[in-house]
């Protein structure tokens, strides 16, 4: 039985431990904001904060997270209003908006570490993130006007 | 920061998931049992699509006692951004209030929505008009309610806002209020409909809208295809033939059973291929959810027959293909004397360009959910072809359409791969075998494995120079496998379709072209790929351009221009068969050489061609027209000494006509700056014993952040009612590439002749 912790409610798994994080979060506690986009840690679809630092659950087995807080995009901020979240619609950052919710979790992630990221920082934390629709342009600004709230 | 405002939103799958199909209570405007068909003031090649268009207020707009207005969303959203813009044409047209507006999208149902294949770049080339036929319908009704209420004249009433005022005594009534009188009013005849004045739109051509699932994407509440979740809802994955036209030998599926949470191992029906979009077959792995599924299917162990294709290759196929180009092929297109003239010119410059297949990887791999109960089935998914979608499954499943309901969930991506329902059909094949719903997820690696891929193709361009160093002969031979083939076996040549897309109607100005097709022969799916076959031919055609003017010290700007010749309508002549013209009436969509020279002209302005730039920087440039629209790029490159290139600036100009949203077109065009940066760098599926050889994005890499340009410029030109409107999707990438490796050439001198870059400029 492994407890841990998913947006502030205490939840446990007697499943497989091997099982990644993601298909628990989606398919056994039906949090669907998660997204499976490669399975490798190569996208950033899947991206959740694990103890406020971002990870990628496609990879991240259930038996690494007993004791463990994990935050995913339903559980950034009780309203959706979190700065990063409000950047994503001043700038009207998604086409598709699948990968989103990666990259709104990897870019909170970085300002939680550095707060003023540069250009150079902005482009280098979320290079692992892929944007197939090309919002990249505007991912980079929207981060830049969450970091600076202008 | 523009402010936007932003509507309150239903989705028909996710409601229909949570309380089962119905209908919003208060819907005054209710469906009839036929719908009225559309008309255009300008004709296009909408009535040529399956079930055409449909402009009836009824079937597209419900106003309910508490003003709320819900709009019908019938097309697909991939990212685009239709599901908004559409919506908010027909709220213009009626005078509703955007923040009072809910969009609800639409099941597979053409015979009451008209065509729902979101393809082609033609949402609003299609749609727009129907839409403002709906939103003026809807809003002549309401007058008419109000003027009988108040017993006044229609004349007299207007509406605005949300709300019909009587202008002389200043009475008011709301949208609400109306409704249900509204309801009642006979619909107004399409030639008695008066549209709004164009000075007169609130939203269209504004950009102030922003996108409907806005708020959902960025608090992961959108729903995608794998998003629906159902009760005794089981998960499989799939293990598929690696050589299309392979078939399941036999399978073992003990260690499979083995591993937690996996429940039942299946064998899964295939189609003989060529099949359009059946499934390929293989063996299902039944779990309790995704994960297990997956890792089940890791130990399995399966025997393959691969079939006839098993010995396809890419490095000899590519042989052929180029050999084939080298020799003369099937005449599509035939002005003048090209053969002579190319014999006397004084100078020949030939360019033999090879582009590989491309997968199209979107960031959602291919899912879907089906529930079979009895003889209906209902599914979820992420479709471009809710239409097709239904129809297919009926096929399959050997029942009606009419007990076939297809909620059409949002795409995380589509790009063409989604115009294929295979995924879909693997679904319900399974819910109906297991008794139980059914949710389908291909991996990564099952998504660029089995790809309905982009066709892989060799161009030879050869043109003829007299002494001025003017273009006088033209001979441009295409040779790649069609789309033809995954529909019907044998199929060598590709379709006017295709011809059609940058090769036939080459809109230069040179007395003697000649365009030839030699036969190629398909190895595995080959499906449209966003922007289609305009990305080999625009590629071929734009550097080639770049080659004659190296060849001829000209800038290419100034050859560009002069090879697309003066201002004038294009005629290709009575040799090109069928120029398709992207099924639009030539009436309404010539090929105008003036457009293509506008959007040379602006961009060059506005991208500021000819600047100086540091030492190791390039510029080039390209224009194409496709799916109607016309646009031209500048790039801005700069290769360091160890052949690393950035991408310092990127400038646009796109002529798409008359507009609706300009916000989308420029987040349109700023991704299809990435997607053909993308397929430019490292764009290539390759094959091996018929196996394709990449499977995720380390080993078929796509760009990331910290590749993109740094500054994306996009210039929208070609406002105007009088200009009917054309794509936006698909236009933007078929320039890209060729002004990118046009600025590479002209930063090191490394002439990029096939696609990807990979390691060439490291060699220089």
């Amino acid at each position: 039985m492994i407890k841990l912790t998913v947006n502030g409610q205490e939840r446990s798994w007697d499943g497989d431990p091997s099982l990644p994080l993601l298909w628990y979060l989606r398919d056994e506690a039906g949090l669907t904001g998660t997204k499976f986009g490669c399975g490798k840690a190569l996208c950033g679809a899947c991206t959740v904060h694990v103890e406020g630092q971002a990870a990628r659950s496609c990879i991240t087995p259930m038996s690494d997270l007993a004791g463990q807080k994990v935050t995913t995009i339903e559980g950034l901020d009780a309203h959706g209003d979190h700065p990063v979240q409000k950047a994503w619609r001043e700038v009207n950052v998604p086409q598709c908006g699948f990968c989103q919710a990666g990259q709104i979790m990897q870019a909170s992630a970085l300002l939680l570490q550095n707060p003023h990221p540069s250009h150079d920082e902005i482009r280098e934390s979320m290079s692992g993130n892929i944007c197939r629709c090309g919002c990249y342009q505007r991912i980079e600004e929207a981060v830049r006007v969450a970091a600076t709230g202008a | 920061m523009q402010h936007f405002i932003a509507p309150r939103i239903e989705n028909v799958s996710r409601r229909a998931m949570l309380r089962g199909m119905g209908i919003t209570a208060g819907l005054v405007l209710a469906a009839p049992v036929l719908s009225r068909r559309g008309f255009a003031a300008y004709k296009t090649g909408a009535d040529k699509m399956p079930h055409g268009t449909v402009n009836d207020p009824r079937v597209f707009v419900a106003i309910a006692p508490d003003g709320i207005v819900t709009i019908i969303a019938s097309r697909a959203e991939m990212g685009t951004g239709s599901r908004t813009s559409l919506p908010m044409v027909v709220a213009d047209e009626m005078e509703a209030d955007w923040s009072r507006v809910h969009v609800k999208q639409a099941p597979g149902d053409e015979v009451k929505y008209g065509n729902q294949d979101t393809d082609g770049s033609r949402s609003m080339r299609h749609f727009l008009m129907p839409m403002r036929q709906v939103g003026a319908a809807a809003r002549m009704m309401l007058e008419t309610a109000a003027a009988k209420r108040w017993n006044v004249a229609v004349t007299e009433v207007k509406a605005v806002n949300h709300e019909v005022i009587h202008t002389a005594s200043g009475r008011k009534l709301g949208f609400g209020e109306l409704a249900n009188d509204a309801a009642k009013q006979p619909v107004v005849e399409a030639s008695q409909l008066q549209l709004k004045d164009p000075k007169d739109f609130r939203y269209i051509g504004k950009g102030k809208v922003s996108i409907v699932d806005l708020h959902d994407i960025t608090t992961g509440k959108a729903m995608y295809g794998a998003d629906t979740r159902l009760p005794g809802m089981k998960y499989a994955v799939i293990a598929r033939p690696p050589v299309v036209g392979g078939k399941l030998v036999s399978f073992d599926p003990k260690d499979a059973l083995k591993v937690p949470g996996v429940e039942k191992v299946m064998e899964v029906k295939g189609y003989p291929w060529p099949s359009k979009f059946q499934p390929l077959g293989g063996v299902a792995v039944i779990a309790r959810n995704t994960g297990a599924a997956i890792m089940g299917r890791d130990a399995l162990k399966v025997v393959w027959d691969d079939g006839a294709n098993a010995k396809y290759d890419s490095v000899s196929y590519r042989a052929e293909l180029e050999d084939a180009a080298r020799k003369p092929g099937e005449v599509v297109r035939n002005n003048g004397d090209a053969e002579a003239a190319l014999k006397t010119a004084d100078k020949v410059v030939v360019g033999e360009y090879y582009l590989p297949h491309f997968a199209h990887v979107s960031m959602e791999p291919p899912a879907a959910v089906a529930h079979v109960t009895g003889n209906k089935v209902e599914v979820w998914a992420p479709v471009q072809s809710p239409g097709g979608t239904r129809e297919d499954l009926a096929k399959t499943l050997g029942i009606p359409d009419s007990d076939v309901t297809v909620n059409v969930t949002l795409l995380g991506g589509g790009f063409g791969r989604k115009s294929k329902c295979d995924f879909v059909l693997e679904a319900a094949l399974l819910s109906k075998a297991i008794g139980a719903p059914v949710k389908v997820q291909w991996t990564r690696e099952d998504d660029v494995r089995h790809d309905f891929f982009h066709t892989v193709s060799a161009e030879r361009i050869e043109a003829g120079l007299d002494k001025s160093g003017k273009v006088v002969a033209w001979r441009h031979r295409s040779v790649a496998p069609t789309i033809m083939s995954t529909f019907v076996a044998g199929a060598k040549h590709q379709a006017p379709f295709e011809l059609g897309m940058g090769l036939v109607d080459v809109p230069f100005d040179i007395p003697n072209i000649r365009c030839e097709n030699p036969e190629a022969v398909a190895h595995t799916r080959i499906g449209w790929f966003r922007s289609v076959s305009n990305i080999p031919h625009g590629f071929a055609v734009q550097t080639m351009v770049a080659e004659i003017a190296h060849a001829t010290g000209r800038d290419p700007k100034e050859v560009l221009l002069e090879l697309i010749g003066p201002a004038r309508l294009v005629d290709v002549g009575p040799s090109v068969k069928d120029l398709w013209d992207y099924g639009e009436p030539l009436a309404s969509y010539p090929i105008d050489a003036g457009r293509l020279r506008g959007v040379v002209e602006l961009v060059a302005d506005k991208g500021e061609w000819g600047r100086s730039l540091p030492k190791g920087h390039g510029l080039g440039i390209a224009v194409h027209r496709s799916f109607v629209s016309y646009v031209a790029t500048i790039v801005e490159v700069a290769v360091d000494d160890k052949g690393k290139l950035t991408i310092p600036r990127v400038d646009t100009a796109i002529d798409c006509g008359t507009y609706v949203n300009p916000e989308r077109i420029r987040s349109q065009i700023e991704g299809a700056a990435i997607m053909g940066l993308s397929l430019a760098k490292y764009g290539e599926v390759t094959f091996k014993n018929g196996r394709a050889m990449q499977g995720n994005f380390d080993d078929h890499p796509v760009a990331r952040i910290d590749e993109a340009p740094m500054v994306t410029n996009v210039h929208i030109t070609g406002f105007g009612p009088d200009t009917p409107p054309s794509g936006v999707g698909e236009p933007g990438v078929p320039p890209f590439a060729p002004a990118l490796c046009n600025a590479i050439f002209a930063a090191t001198g490394k002439r990029i002749r096939s696609l990807p870059i990979g390691k060439q400029l490291e060699s220089t």
